[in-house]
C-alpha cells in the first residue's frame, strides 16, 4: 500500500524510471532497490523485469543489495586522489573493517566510492548520506563517524 | 532513389539507405564484422567494421552507417587495419582463450575475425576475471568468460522472441549478460528456445549437453537404447557434414544411427502422425461441442512455456495432445516394451531434436506416463553431429536406410511438422477426413507455408468455414495471442478455430539446436526440403499411415480413447512471470 503511494507520485511513463527507482530506494529501510521494488517498478511501467534490472544495475547510485543506515561515498576522482583520498580510503577500510561496497556488521555504515562531487576546492571530500563534507583528515573522519553513531 | 559514391575508388550505385557494409559487398569488398548479423538490427557494439570516409572527422561503422551521395569510402587503409586489430586485441584481452576445448571451436566468429584481421601477437595485458558458469537451466549453458557483449542474444530474446529473459547487468568491466534478477537462466522466464545459442557468435551460450550420458547408455550392454529423430533434423544434419543447406538426409541419418549401435532406430515422424490423429480428433470434438476454441497447438515446448508464463488465461485452449517427442517417449516404454518383452526400466529413450527446449520438456515431471521419465536424453542436431564425428561416421558416405518398425513409418504430413505451418497443413489434411469421411483432394495448402510471420486462411469443410492462423517466432505469437485474448474478452469468441504456434522463427528448422550460424534465409531453404520430402512420399496424410492404424488396433483403441488420454495427453500449468516456475493454485 505504502509503495503504491510512491509509484502513484509519477506517471507510468518510461522516462520516469530513474525517479521511481530513486524514490523506492530512498524509502526502503535498507537503502536499496529490492527485488520487490524492481518488480513493482516494472509492473507499474509495463516493461520487462529484465529491463528494469538492466537500468538499476547500470547506474551506480542504485544498490541491489541491502545497505547500512549511513552511506559513505568517498570521492574517487583525480583532484581528491592528489589530495590523499587513497590513504583516507585505507583509513576508512581499517576503521570500519569493511571493503568498498560492504556494510559494517552492526549495519551502521556502508562504504562506497563516487565520481567527482564537484567540490574539488575542498578536496578530499566525501558524502555522508546527503551531506557533502570536504577538507577531510583522519581526525575529521573519526569525528564524522562518531557523530553518526551518536545520532542513532 | 539511387545514389552514387565510391568505395576504394570503385564507383558504386545503390539505393538510398543502403549501408556502407552492404554497398561494399556489392563491389566485392567484404568488411569484417562481429556483432553484426543480417537478421538483427545493427547495434555497432563491436566496431570491427570501421571504415574511413574522406572528409569525415572520425571513422564510421559500416554496418550502421548509410552510404551518402558522393562519399569516398576506404575500407582498407592503414588506420582502419590498425583500429580493427586493436579492437580484436582488446576483446581478446578479457576473453577466455581456451579455444581447443570450446564448444565453438572452428565455428566461432571471433576466431574467424581474429584470423581475418591478422592477429598474431597480443599486446594488451590480459584481464583475468573468472565468472561462474550459469548451469541452472535444463537446456542452456551461459558462460560469461566467453562473452564479447555484442548483445545479439538480448536482441533476439527481447525484440524477436519478446521473452525478455536477458539483459545487460552492471557496466564497464563488470558488465555481463544476465537474467532479470541475476538468479540464473533456470530461474527466469527463459523459455529455453535457444535462439540465443544460435545467434551467439562465440561459445558463451550453448546447449546443456547430454552426449556423455548417451555414450554411456550405448556402451551399457544392459540397456536397450532407442532413438527418435525430429522431422526438422533431416533437413539440417547434412550441413554439419559440409553438405549443401537443405540436403535431405533421412535415410543416411537412420543408417548412421544404426552404425552408432542404437538398438532401435525409430522416427519422431511416426508420433507426428499420431499427434495429428489425437490433435485432429480433439479439434473436431471441440468444434462440434463449440468449446475451447481456438485449439492451439502444443508441439513446441518453448511455446508451451511461453503460453504458461505470459498467457496463463489461455492454457485451456492448448491441445492436450503431447508433443511428438513426448508421445514417442511414452510409447517406447509401453507399447514397444510390451511388444518386445523388454522391461521398460532397461529402455533408454533418446531423442534427436533441432531444439534446446525439448531438453526442458523431457524433464517436465508430469511427462512420466510410462512410470519412468518418458524421454531420457535429448540431443540437439549439433550434439548428434559431434557424436557421429566422434564415432568416425561421415554422413555423406552413408547408404539410405529406413527407420525400424513399429515406431518408424511416416507420411509426408509428419515430415512437414518441421516447417512453420506444417502442423496446420498436416492437421487440415486429416481434419477434413475426420469431419467429412472424404479425402481432401488438393493437399498442398500453400497459404500456411512460407516465412511470413503470421499466416491466416479460411478453409470450407462441408459448409463449415474453418479459420486458421499460424505464427512462428514468439514475437509473432504474442501479436496473435493478444488479438485472440481481446476477441475472447470482448466478443466471447475468437475468429479462429485452430492456431499453430512454433517458438522459433521458421519453425523447427530454425530451432535452437540447429547448426551454428544459421540465418533466416537458410531456415527458408530447409523448409523447402521438408516439403520436397512430403511430395516424394507415397502417403501424405497421417491417417493413412499403416503403422498408425496398427497401433490403434493393437494398443490404443481409437484416437482420444481412454488409453490415449492416459498415455498421449497432458496438461499445463500457470507459471510465474518472475522466475518461470509453476505457480501452485
Amino acid at each position: 500500500m505504502y509503495k503504491e503511494t510512491i509509484l502513484k507520485k509519477f506517471e507510468p511513463r518510461l522516462d520516469n524510471i530513474l525517479y521511481i527507482l530513486h524514490e523506492l530506494q530512498d524509502n526502503n529501510e535498507q537503502h536499496y532497490v529490492s527485488k520487490e521494488d524492481l518488480k513493482l517498478c516494472a509492473d507499474y511501467l509495463s516493461v520487462p523485469y529484465s529491463f528494469v534490472h538492466g537500468v538499476a544495475t547500470f547506474y551506480t547510485m542504485f544498490s541491489l543489495t541491502p545497505r547500512g543506515r549511513n552511506i559513505i561515498r568517498l570521492c574517487d576522482s583525480p583532484p581528491c586522489h592528489l589530495m590523499g583520498s587513497g590513504s583516507l580510503l585505507d583509513y576508512l577500510k581499517n576503521k570500519l573493517k569493511i571493503d568498498v561496497g560492504e556494510t559494517t556488521k552492526d549495519g551502521v555504515f556502508t562504504l562506497e566510492l563516487t565520481s567527482c562531487l564537484g567540490v574539488c576546492g575542498v578536496a578530499p571530500a566525501l558524502m555522508m548520506n546527503n551531506a557533502t563534507i570536504g577538507k577531510l583528515t583522519p581526525e575529521k573522519v573519526d569525528a564524522i563517524l562518531e557523530e553518526r553513531r551518536k545520532s542513532l | 532513389m539511387m545514389i552514387k559514391a565510391t568505395i576504394n575508388k570503385i564507383e558504386v550505385e545503390v539505393e538510398e539507405g543502403t549501408t556502407i557494409l552492404e554497398a561494399a559487398r556489392i563491389v566485392g569488398f567484404k568488411i569484417p564484422t562481429l556483432c553484426y548479423n543480417p537478421d538483427l538490427k545493427p547495434e555497432g557494439s563491436c566496431g570491427i567494421c570501421v571504415v574511413e570516409v574522406e572528409g569525415a572527422p572520425a571513422m564510421k561503422r559500416a554496418c550502421m552507417t548509410r552510404l551518402e551521395r558522393g562519399w569516398k569510402v576506404h575500407t582498407n587503409t592503414a588506420k582502419v587495419r590498425k583500429a580493427r586489430k586493436e579492437i580484436v586485441e582488446l576483446i581478446l584481452s578479457n576473453h577466455e582463450m581456451d579455444c581447443l576445448v570450446c564448444v565453438k571451436n572452428q565455428s566461432c566468429e571471433l576466431q574467424h575475425v581474429a584470423s581475418l584481421v591478422g592477429i598474431n601477437t597480443l599486446t594488451y595485458p590480459r584481464i583475468e576475471k573468472k565468472w561462474a558458469v550459469d548451469t541452472t537451466s535444463p537446456s542452456i549453458i551461459r558462460d560469461q568468460n566467453k562473452c564479447i557483449l555484442c548483445g545479439r542474444c538480448i536482441q533476439i530474446c527481447s525484440n524477436i522472441q519478446t521473452v525478455n529473459a536477458l539483459t545487460l547487468d552492471q557496466r564497464g568491466f563488470n558488465t555481463q549478460i544476465s537474467d532479470a534478477f541475476n538468479e540464473g537462466m533456470g530461474n527466469s522466464v527463459c523459455v529455453n528456445c535457444g535462439q540465443c545459442t544460435v545467434y551467439c557468435p562465440v561459445g558463451a551460450l550453448y546447449e546443456k549437453s547430454h552426449t556423455d550420458k548417451v555414450w554411456e547408455a550405448l556402451n551399457d550392454p544392459d540397456k536397450h537404447v532407442v532413438v527418435q529423430e525430429a522431422p526438422a533434423v533431416r533437413a539440417m544434419l547434412g550441413e554439419e557434414f559440409g553438405m549443401e543447406t537443405g540436403t535431405l538426409v533421412s535415410g543416411k541419418m537412420h543408417a548412421a544411427l544404426r552404425r552408432m549401435k542404437f538398438d532401435a532406430v525409430f522416427d519422431t515422424n511416426f508420433t507426428a502422425d499420431l499427434t495429428i490423429l489425437e490433435e485432429g480428433t480433439e479439434v473436431v470434438g471441440r468444434i462440434k461441442a463449440n468449446k475451447n476454441i481456438p485449439l492451439i497447438t502444443s508441439c513446441s515446448p518453448g511455446w508451451v512455456k511461453f503460453l504458461e508464463t505470459f498467457y496463463p488465461h489461455l492454457i485451456h485452449l492448448a491441445s492436450t495432445a503431447k508433443s511428438p517427442q513426448a508421445m514417442f517417449g511414452t510409447l517406447s516404454k509401453t507399447y514397444y516394451a510390451e511388444l518386445k518383452g523388454i522391461p521398460p526400466e532397461k529402455i533408454v529413450s533418446v531423442s534427436i531434436m533441432p531444439c534446446t527446449a525439448k531438453k526442458f520438456e523431457a524433464e517436465r515431471p508430469e511427462l512420466r506416463s510410462s512410470g519412468y521419465q518418458d524421454v531420457d536424453y535429448v540431443l540437439t542436431t549439433r550434439e548428434i553431429a559431434r557424436m557421429m564425428k566422434e564415432a568416425g561416421i561421415d554422413l555423406r558416405e552413408m547408404p539410405d536406410e529406413p527407420a525400424d518398425d513399429p515406431l518408424g513409418e511416416y507420411t509426408g504430413a509428419a515430415t512437414i511438422f518441421g516447417a512453420t505451418g506444417g502442423v496446420m497443413e498436416a492437421a487440415l489434411r486429416s481434419a477434413y477426413f475426420l469431419i467429412t469421411g472424404r479425402e481432401l483432394e488438393n493437399i498442398d495448402i500453400l497459404a500456411v507455408r512460407g516465412m511470413t510471420g503470421i499466416k491466416e486462411m479460411e478453409i470450407n469443410i462441408d459448409g463449415l468455414a474453418l479459420k486458421v492462423a499460424v505464427a512462428h517466432g514468439l514475437g509473432n505469437a504474442r501479436i496473435l495471442l493478444d488479438k485472440v485474448s481481446a476477441q475472447l474478452a470482448n466478443e466471447g469468441k475468437s475468429e479462429y478455430h485452430i492456431i499453430e504456434v512454433m517458438a522459433c522463427p521458421g519453425g523447427c528448422v530454425g530451432g535452437g539446436g540447429q547448426p551454428w550460424g544459421s540465418d533466416m534465409a537458410r531456415r527458408a531453404r530447409r523448409n523447402e526440403t521438408l516439403f520436397a520430402e512430403d511430395r516424394s512420399l507415397p502417403l501424405r496424410r497421417s491417417h493413412q499411415n499403416p503403422s498408425i492404424t496398427a497401433i490403434y488396433e493393437k494398443f490404443l483403441g481409437h484416437p482420444n480413447s481412454e488409453k490415449s488420454h492416459h498415455l498421449l495427453h497432458t496438461h499445463y500449468f500457470k507459471r510465474s512471470p518472475v522466475d518461470g516456475k509453476v505457480v501452485s493454485e
